[in-house]
């Protein structure tokens, strides 16, 4: 028989609160560092500049004083690529990753944002739970955390489209450009934007989620992706939308795509925005 | 960019009348705080003619949300909700005599019109800069309906609460105009911001 290794319940628990803790406070150096050369090199509006050094010295006060850098802390996203070696004992996967974020939430003091329910019963669970969970099966004996606290300002202003099979990169780009011009300031720009093609509607849903997730600055390993993530860039920074909306020539600091294989008959295209508090933290155990 | 210039909250026309949609400005004073749950409230007491338990004249209302107040500060990080969602009450709000608002997103033209109408002012503050704005709060106390929880009315002190004028007196939006300006211009993406990355 293969061998497995067990790991506990509450490693994943406390890898998750971990997680949260720093994702809440800090973000990412390829952010951090895209935002200064947007303030320092990129940024021709003043008012945009101004902009950018405010958040800036967020990101310094937030990660120095341990506080979430942004009042929104919130729906508690976690993707798990779990090990098929991995037996997981001493409790179920999806209670363990909600203790991590639970106690992550209230330690932390971030604010909860969940209701049980978005039609009929919008109350707050209190707990910030449940999490939103995407779990992947994969070989090995490892098992993967990345979890990404979202605000709602760049969820709010998402968007799916299906492609009929005659069209193409261009009304990809075209999606885009739409989509963030639609959106304007709503989500807090500059943004990272994630493209998902192909699959289907929730796959490519799910595509674009991961795609925000990119580190700034990584390409796409196909040549013709990668073009027209840099093609879809520099036409959605010419829309003018600027840092806060207010009007300037950084609106995204960077576009990512990913592709599946797609039916004859429609290619899903979703649109998924990130705002400039692009928040995510990564573990392996 | 002119330099940014220095507002003391509660507002009156003369404030209002020289700012102009673009102007950075830092505030100082006395707001008030109100999200969704007590526009509704101050609409049903409006309609029927109660008096508030809060005076609106000159105010300034931010809608800020924050989240709870770690032990030791003042309240924890606080940023501003997108405006739309006052957009149905803020009319009235602003005929009852406030001067003011503090928020980020686009308003209708609705507001925009009753800004005009009643010379006041609609202020940005940035989203993602809510330990930096928490920083130029230096006391909250309960105003009104603490059965809302955090969404209740606050009265905040603050000092130099930095903000850009979105929508002026004469109805010129920053949010048209300054997208507009810079609209096919900005430099092509350069490489070296691109590959920044760990
Ligand atoms: S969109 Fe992002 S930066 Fe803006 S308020 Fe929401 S979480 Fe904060």
């Amino acid at each position: 028989m293969a061998k497995v290794r067990e790991v506990e319940a509450s490693l994943v628990t406390e890898a998750v609160r971990g997680l949260f803790f720093k994702a809440n406070v800090s973000i990412g150096q390829d952010v951090y560092n895209a935002l200064v050369h947007a303030r320092d090199r990129l940024e021709e509006s003043p008012l945009g500049r101004s902009v950018l050094d405010q958040v800036l010295r967020n990101h310094d006060l937030a990660r120095d004083g341990h506080v979430p850098l942004c009042q929104d802390t919130g729906m508690a996203l976690v993707f798990i690529d779990l090990g098929q070696e991995v037996l997981l004992v001493g409790g179920g996967l999806a209670e363990a990753v909600d203790s991590g974020v639970e106690e992550a939430y209230r330690e932390g003091f971030f604010r909860k944002s969940i209701v049980t329910d978005p039609l009929f019963d919008r109350r707050n669970t209190g707990t910030n739970t449940p999490a939103v969970l995407h779990t992947r099966i994969i070989p090995g004996d490892r098992v993967g955390l990345l979890v990404a606290p979202r605000g709602f300002g760049g969820e709010n202003v998402s968007a799916l489209r299906v492609l009929s099979p005659g069209q193409g990169p261009r009304e990809v780009l075209e999606f885009v450009r739409d989509t963030v011009e639609a959106a304007g300031p709503e989500p807090c720009p500059p943004t990272l934007v994630g493209v998902g093609i192909g699959g289907t509607v929730e796959a490519a849903a799910i595509m674009a989620k991961r795609a925000t997730l990119y580190p700034v600055g990584r390409r796409n390993p196909d040549r013709r992706y990668a073009e027209l993530e840099l093609r879809t860039l520099e036409v959605v920074n010419a829309l003018g939308i600027g840092p806060a909306g207010l009007g300037g020539t950084v609106t995204c600091l960077d576009v990512h795509m990913d592709f599946a294989p797609a039916h004859v008959a429609g290619t899903p295209v979703v649109v998924n925005i990130c705002c400039h508090a692009a928040r995510h933290a990564a573990v392996t155990i | 960019m002119r330099h940014a210039s220095r507002l003391v909250a509660p507002l009156d026309d003369e404030a209002v009348r020289p700012l102009r949609s673009g102007d950075r400005v830092l505030i100082s004073g006395v707001i008030l705080t109100a999200l969704d749950e007590a526009h509704r409230r101050m609409t049903e007491y409006a309609r029927e003619n109660r008096a508030l338990p809060f005076d609106l004249e000159g105010q300034v209302l931010c809608y800020l949300e924050s989240s709870p107040t770690p032990p030791g500060r003042v309240c924890g990080p606080i940023g501003p909700v997108a405006s739309g969602r006052m957009d149905p009450y803020t009319p009235l709000l602003l005929d009852l005599g406030l001067k003011g608002m503090i928020g980020r997103g686009r308003r209708s033209p609705e507001v925009i019109d009753s800004i005009v109408k009643n010379r006041a002012l609609y202020f940005g503050a940035a989203g993602g800069a809510a330990v930096f704005l928490s920083g130029c709060v230096t006391r909250v106390e309960s105003v009104a309906w603490p059965e809302m929880g955090p969404e209740a009315v606050f009265r905040m002190r603050v000092e130099d609460f930095p903000v850009v004028v979105l929508v002026d007196a004469r109805g010129n939006d920053l949010y048209r105009d300054g997208p507009a300006r810079y609209r096919g211009g900005g430099s092509p993406p350069s490489k070296e911001g691109l590959t920044g990355g760990p």
